[in-house]
């Protein structure tokens, strides 16, 4: 209990380290377009010792590193892929907010196609047995059942002498 | 003394849990109204005795009585009197206990208006609904009791977490648990109707107004607390897809679903399976939600696994109630008789189409939710999920959801005329395409996708009011007549409209807010003026203030709009003494539903201080849609039709059913 009492004030300590700047002042790069760069990859990457938070929002000291590091990357010509593979080299996919697709994270991509498709086709093939049992339904009004046959039998025959011309 | 007799309280409450848990359902076997009939005053006896108990941890939170292990960690005789309060469900203990409250209270409501439902039906309703009391009773008793006394008192408390100080507090978990719990209504029903293995059109008009009442509190739970993370966390952010709002998002999405299902059900006494199902996912989600939120699995798996005490408990809780409902709608679903055929193209399709992209998207928020902690756990590889996975994969299934909306009311039941529906909504598409051509044409910069967006949401807006036009016969009768119309229109029609154009305004404020955000972030000294979007901000001064548990910092910026003044902002750091932290105070000045957003940094060494400086456009429509919803939610809960309740098989109760 008292390992959880220390967790939860951990995490008290985490969350109020957001509640203050991320970007410095001093951090923003001179090039307004490597900047807007910068930020966008920062918005991607996570802040390891955060809570869910990205570079770009957590107050944290590593976080700062990390978003400096990301502009010192940008200003010696790295492409956005090259920064993010520079990151994950050195970090491991645990940095990545937007997992790639890989082996193990395949299902966690797929999950939502498969279940639009999936769900899209259960549906149509439901719709279709309902309407087939509808009309065997149908069908099935229409046939006479063994009793009624019977019924109708004996109607025409109690009928028929009668009808028989003497 | 007090903490004894709450502790006492919540035992009794316990006791009278498993009378309610097995004494109705006995009762029902044998047919005894008698025995049934047990389930009502146990009910309204658990709401009397949680309540004493939750209130003597108010009490004790009030009284600042630090002999209580719980006051002492979470409160501070210094403290402002509101935050004694709601620091009562600022820490884990409280908060289960007010779960626990809710619960009883839902519980005690059945009770109290639930007269107008079969025996059986409540007895096994109430029953089911003990089950779940019982659960978290015990948990609360044997893992998390908030009435624990130390040894020796301490002579001052540790405090509240700062963030928490807020008026937030006051509101946002109590609303969220009124909609989480709430959700467990309809689950007890749903449970109760497969034990019956009887469920009809009339079960879906009893289970739709507490789907109704919880969603509404959830909408609304769900909206202040983005608001209040808004202001609070310093950084203009208002959704951070972080899994504890997953955990909250997920019953909201199962429950728009069920909502609109169980509106199928009730009218045409179709999807009776599916909504049973949606019932049941909906309430283990809010579960799975009180998991994740209370185990410490979040923080780390690996801080789960050294005190599980706690975590397994609720995992068991949450494999006994999810795996066991799960089993018995396998068992007995079969047994249920489908009813009311319809065409792909009709209001029932158009239904069936919402429950698919919802639950879908639902699906989506929990794989991404959980994938981390199930990857990490399997094979120990550590992944992130975050908010850019969910922009993309959620986002793309809200598209066609939202293209889809203005359809449904103008579709007839059983089967619909699609060329119709499209023909009718002509003017609201035309309104899109100018609200896109307006927009293309006016602003500069931001992503092309922003005015398609914009357009797409002024649809769904014009859409739903077409929806109102066609019911009244607008422009088609004289004036006073469609007025008349109008009036005689069902309240739940209203509330549809409402609740769709909602939909559509948030979208509205989230787009605009994402697009055209601007921001600047800059040391400023006194007299120093800082200009973003047509505002000057003049910093007037830095002082120093001591509030009754904190001293802050706060800057004075007087704000002017081409040379004529508007209005005064004043953010704040402040600095809690007792807990070593600091919180930022936003200043927020609003300009019709935009805002001017500043908070503060460190101070620099050359006397200045880092300011963020934010001009949000349009950025209270996010949280106005939701209300918009929730007051559509609320004048459908306020139809007739509701308060009449279900009809009975009776001659006489089916003469007091409204026509149709």
């Amino acid at each position: 209990m008292k390992r959880i009492a220390q967790v939860l004030a951990a995490c008290a300590v985490m969350l109020m380290a957001t509640a203050a700047h991320a970007v410095q002042p001093d951090e923003i790069m001179a090039d307004p377009a490597k900047e807007a760069r910068a930020r966008e990859l920062s918005r991607e990457l996570r802040c390891m010792v955060c809570q869910n938070q990205s570079i770009d929002d957590s107050e944290a000291p590593l976080a700062r590193d990390l978003r400096l590091l990301v502009r010192e990357r940008i200003s010696a010509g790295d492409s956005n892929k090259q920064v993010i593979d520079f990151l994950v080299a050195r970090y491991g996919e645990y940095v990545l907010l937007k997992p790639r697709l890989e082996g193990q994270t395949l299902l966690l991509w797929l999950l939502t196609p498969l279940a639009l498709g999936g769900g899209a086709v259960g549906l149509w093939l439901q719709n279709r047995r309902r309407l087939k049992l509808a009309s065997l339904d149908d069908d099935a009004r229409l046939k006479l059942s063994p009793d009624e046959e019977a019924r109708l039998e004996k109607l025409i025959a109690e009928q028929s002498p009668a009808d028989k011309p003497q | 003394m007090i903490a004894e007799a709450g502790h006492y309280a919540l035992v009794l409450a316990l006791a009278l849990a498993l009378i309610q848990s097995i004494v109705p359902i006995i009762g029902a076997k044998l047919r005894d109204p008698a025995l049934m009939n047990v389930a009502r005053s146990t009910a309204l006896a658990q709401l009397l005795f949680v309540g004493l108990s939750f209130l003597a941890l108010v009490t004790l939170h009030v009284t600042s009585d630090f002999s209580v292990a719980n006051v002492y960690e979470n409160s501070h005789s210094l403290k402002p009197l509101i935050y004694k309060i709601t620091g009562v469900w600022g820490n884990h203990e409280g908060s289960m206990l007010l779960w626990v409250s809710i619960l009883a209270l839902f519980g005690g409501l059945v009770a109290a208006f639930g007269n107008n439902l079969p025996l059986s039906l409540r007895a096994h309703a109430l029953a089911v609904q003990a089950w779940i009391s019982t659960a978290f009773y015990l948990f609360i008793l044997i893992t998390s009791n908030p009435f624990l006394r130390l040894a020796n008192a301490p002579i001052e408390g540790r405090d509240l977490n700062p963030v928490l100080q807020d008026i937030g507090l006051a509101v946002h978990p109590p609303m969220l648990y009124l909609g989480y719990v709430g959700f467990s209504i309809s689950f007890s029903f749903a449970v109760a109707a497969l034990i019956e293995g009887r469920i009809d059109a009339a079960w879906a008009r009893w289970v739709r107004p507490w789907t109704l009442m919880a969603w509404i509190f959830l909408t609304l739970g769900i909206a202040m607390g983005s608001y209040w993370a808004y202001y609070e966390l310093g950084w203009g952010g208002w959704w951070f897809w972080d899994p504890v709002e997953n955990a909250s998002l997920m019953p909201w999405l199962a429950g728009t679903a069920l909502l609109h299902s169980a509106v199928v059900m009730e009218k045409r006494n179709a999807l009776k399976v599916w909504t049973i199902l949606l019932a049941i996912l909906t309430f283990s989600l809010s579960l799975l939600g009180t998991f994740l939120v209370r185990s410490g699995v979040l923080t780390s798996v690996h801080a789960f696994a050294t005190d599980p005490t706690r975590g397994v408990f609720i995992l068991l809780i949450l494999c006994l109630f999810i795996g066991g409902s799960l089993t018995l709608y396998a068992w007995r679903a079969s047994a249920l008789k489908q009813g009311g055929l319809f065409a792909p193209i009709s209001r029932e399709g158009a239904l069936v189409l919402n429950n698919l992209l919802l639950t879908t998207a639902c699906a989506t928020v929990f794989i991404g939710t959980l994938y981390p902690l199930g990857l990490e756990v399997l094979t120990g590889e550590r992944i992130s999920v975050g908010a850019p996975f969910f922009n993309l994969t959620f986002a793309p299934l809200f598209l066609p959801l939202m293209l889809a909306v203005p359809f449904g009311p103008l579709l007839a039941w059983k089967r619909g005329d699609l060329l119709g529906a499209a023909q009718r909504l002509f003017a609201a598409g035309g309104a899109a395409l100018v609200a896109i051509a307006v927009l293309w044409a006016w602003v500069r910069g931001g992503s092309a996708f922003a005015p398609l967006a914009i357009g797409l949401a002024v649809f769904v807006i014009v859409g739903a009011l077409t929806d109102l036009a066609e019911r009244c016969m607008l422009f088609r009768v004289p004036l006073p007549i469609a007025l008349r119309r109008a009036r005689g229109l069902p309240r739940a029609t209203w509330g549809t409209v409402f609740a769709h154009a909602g939909v559509g305004v948030a979208l509205i404020g989230i787009v605009c807010e994402s697009t055209w955000n601007t921001e600047l972030i800059t040391t400023l000294k006194p007299n120093d003026v800082a200009k973003v979007a047509g505002y000057e901000m003049k910093l007037d001064s830095l002082t120093q203030r001591q509030g009754p548990n904190f001293g802050e910092m706060v800057a004075h910026f007087t704000v002017s709009e081409s040379g004529k003044t508007i209005g005064v902002m004043t953010p704040s750091k402040r600095n809690f003494t007792t807990r070593a932290a600091s919180t930022t105070e936003a200043a927020l000045l609003s300009r019709g539903a935009s805002q001017l957003y500043i908070s503060l940094g460190d101070t620099a060494a050359n006397g200045g201080i880092a300011v963020r400086i934010y001009h949000k456009p349009m950025v209270l429509l996010i949280w106005f849609g939701p209300v918009l919803m929730a007051f559509g939610g609320l004048l459908s809960l306020s139809d007739r039709r509701l308060r009449v309740g279900a009809p009975k098989p009776a001659k006489a109760a089916r003469a007091l059913q409204p026509a149709e």
